[in-house]
């Protein structure tokens, strides 16, 4: 996994989304084991401390379980993936709006020209 | 849980020029410092203190709660950034050397790293270029089973593909019983191994604090807030 960083915003919440994303595209699915922070940060060319805080913070939302002496595991709920979709979806649509309206797009303008493109893409396929 | 490294107010005079002016530096167990600063701020004289090759003019400085001295020289290894091989040697002779020289030194390891690293312990130190020199001098450092890595520029003048390797041995060596402070002016290659950074100009640090934490309150990457505070 070589990936390219974004130094601006804090790694740990970006390994987190990386993770996440794995979790959506069923790269890793749900009870898979996670690599070891150690495997994971030396992949990541990142620090173990940062790696163990993703893992820590994941826990915390309830996306991954750590069970003592052999690791960490996806979770198992059942709603997991789709609220991680969700979650994720509303992300992108938050920014999208946003960017959007900065170029002077009103809301329904907006709209419009989703419907459209999508449209497009269909007549395309 | 108590400091590796505690600096109060360290300074230190060469005749009449100041090189360092009360520097307060904290090291905790199992962290990565980034020691930042432009060349002639005061990173090496720091650092020479912290290895117990020079001696502060004033503050204190302790390392494991020692002050520098013989014990804390047996839990620090330290990287300079100068030449200290001989000419003359093997790299088995380098390692040999180290081993008769620290009581903490892993040959293990040592030979490990040296597979890693694509270096022939039958080759001279005369024969090696400058990024296969860092690579071996990083790993005759990173093979003592010490407390505390003071590794003074590792990626000083070598290239891309060495620096990836110098970076790849530093985190899967690294052991959360140890800590490390890494000095460098090359702060985007480097910058996701620290957790926390200290800038260092005119012998004074005047920003510092934990990576991720600085990144989030002045959204910028530590590169851009060194490209900052040094314009």
């Amino acid at each position: 996994m070589d990936k390219e960083f974004n130094d601006k915003t804090p790694i740990y919440l970006q390994i987190m989304d990386l993770i996440k994303m794995d979790i959506v595209t069923g790269k890793l699915k749900l009870k898979d084991k996670l690599p070891s922070v150690r495997e994971m940060a030396g992949n990541l060319r990142v620090n173990p401390n940062t790696l163990q805080r993703s893992y820590q913070e994941l826990e915390r939302l309830g996306i991954v379980y750590t069970q003592r002496g052999t690791g960490t595991f996806v979770g198992e709920g059942k709603n997991m993936v789709d609220d991680l979709k969700k979650e994720m979806a509303k992300e992108i649509i938050d920014s999208f709006i946003l960017r959007m309206k900065s170029l002077g797009f009103t809301d329904n303008e907006i709209i419009e020209s989703v419907s459209n493109e999508t449209l497009e893409a269909k007549q395309n396929e | 849980m108590n400091n590796l490294l505690k600096s109060e107010n360290i300074c230190k005079s060469y005749l009449n020029k100041k090189a360092l002016r009360g520097v307060n530096l904290d090291i905790m167990p199992g962290k990565i410092l980034g020691l930042l600063g432009p060349n002639g701020s005061g990173k090496t004289t720091f650092l020479k203190i912290a290895a117990g090759i020079l001696h502060a003019s004033s503050g204190q400085i302790l390392i494991d709660g020692e002050k520098p001295g013989v014990y804390t020289k047996s839990i620090v290894s330290y990287l300079p950034d100068n030449e200290y091989l001989l000419k003359w040697m093997k790299i088995k002779d380098a390692v040999r050397y180290f081993k008769d020289f620290y009581s903490d030194f892993n040959e293990k390891k040592a030979k490990e790293l040296l597979i890693f690293m694509n270096l022939d312990e039958n080759s001279t130190v005369k024969s090696l270029s400058k990024g296969m020199k860092e690579k071996l001098k990083l790993t005759l450092v990173l093979s003592r089973e010490a407390k505390l890595y003071i590794l003074d520029e590792p990626l000083g003048g070598v290239d891309p593909t060495a620096r990836e390797k110098i970076l790849d041995a530093i985190i899967n060596n690294f052991s959360e019983n140890s800590s490390m402070i890494i000095t460098t002016h090359l702060v985007n290659d480097i910058e996701r191994i620290f957790d926390d950074v200290a800038f260092i100009s005119d012998g004074e640090i005047v920003l510092q604090g934990n990576a991720e934490e600085l990144r989030i309150d002045k959204k910028k990457s530590i590169d851009e807030l060194y490209r900052e505070v040094f314009q």
